[in-house]
């Protein structure tokens, strides 16, 4: 058991440099995703069977899957990898990375000398946890199904107000677009225009609003199927 | 009838858990702050916020990952409460985040999270 636990931390260790290393997100996404594994396999040997199947299930199952579809609805193409190839080069990364594993040393040396170190090791079963959480955890878990149906929420209203189009629009636009849009009463302002002055005007007013057009079209198509 | 079965099965919890107890606990908090440190280089060395999104999930993993070695430690179930919660903390940041990427997209036609630096809608 124990060369399992050291295998698969150094498989997570290793796994998760790879993906802080890659260009590729969706390499990256695989790299994450054999982490993943190899910490739920750490859980197991740890004496968390539960735990180690909630991190298949949600990290490596439900999350990943998400930033999967993320990505696919990006669509980047072949020059993204190459500006994060160009991203990576830069020399200012080195600071960080020195400045952060001297804070891993300092904590190593804190960790290796407390006096209380003993081995881990009892299996918790799932049915202890269960007790545990639905009695003195109660509030927690409560607070945790308001935080879900929190982001639920805030996802839906960020999904809306991007198909609706939040592009900015200049004041004074609305009245444009209304006479652009409705036929009769731009005929109307057209007829009753005598000057030439006021038909160029409104010609421009015409290129502009063509111009503006394809905006608008989509934020009235999405106000629609709303 | 029943206590006596119960001792049995505290028996044999204890012969698997003398199976698992090897592990020291310092070389365990050693492995999750390594992954922790990990997800901070990530966050410190990446422009791109996918990978910045990335990089937070391993943090909460590797928290999470230390909660659970506290409380096989002790043998108690508290730590994977805890990450139970650390669970739901993750899969609402990551949902609303990837929402936020997608409007970032859209709207800058960039991942780049340096152009999102004014706060204007």
């Amino acid at each position: 058991m124990n060369a399992v636990f050291y295998l698969s931390a150094a498989i997570a260790i290793i796994a998760t440099v790879m993906v802080i290393i890659q260009v590729n997100a969706i390499h990256a996404l695989l790299y994450l995703i054999v982490s993943f594994l190899a910490v739920s396999l750490m859980f197991f040997t740890l004496g968390a069977p539960f735990i180690a199947a909630l991190e298949v299930i949600v990290y490596a199952g439900a999350i990943m899957v998400l930033f999967v579809f993320a990505i696919m609805l990006l669509n980047l193409g072949p020059q993204s990898a190459q500006q994060e190839r160009q991203w990576l080069r830069a020399s200012g990364w080195i600071g960080s990375a020195i400045l952060a594993l001297i804070l891993l040393g300092e904590l190593v040396f804190v960790l290796t000398s407390v006096s209380q170190n003993g081995p881990v090791g009892s299996v918790v079963e799932p049915r202890q946890v269960g007790i545990a959480a639905f009695s003195s955890y109660l509030i927690g878990v409560e607070l945790a199904s308001i935080l879900l149906l929190t982001s639920l929420v805030g996802a839906n209203h960020l999904r809306l107000q991007r198909r609706v189009g939040t592009r900015p629009q200049q004041p004074g636009m609305e009245s444009m677009k209304n006479s652009f849009n409705d036929p009769d009463r731009a005929e109307t302002t057209h007829g009753s225009s005598s000057s030439g002055k006021t038909l160029g005007e409104h010609q421009d007013d015409k290129g502009r609003n063509g111009f503006q057009e394809p905006g608008n079209q989509t934020g009235e198509a999405a106000s629609k199927e709303r | 009838m029943v206590s006596r079965n119960l001792a049995i099965r505290l028996e044999k919890l204890q012969a698997r858990s003398v199976d698992l107890a090897n592990i020291p606990v310092e070389v365990s908090l050693i492995a999750a702050s390594i992954l922790f440190v990990l997800g901070l280089v990530g966050i410190l060395i990446r422009r791109n916020i996918i990978f910045t999104l990335m990089s937070i999930e391993i943090m909460l993993n590797a928290a999470g990952l230390a909660f659970v070695i506290a409380g096989a430690r002790w043998g108690q179930p508290d730590g994977q409460v805890m990450f139970l919660f650390i669970l739901a903390v993750a899969a609402s940041e990551v949902s609303v985040g990837l929402a936020l990427v997608l409007q970032l997209f859209h709207q800058y036609k960039t991942l780049d999270t340096d152009k999102a630096s004014q706060m204007r809608g």
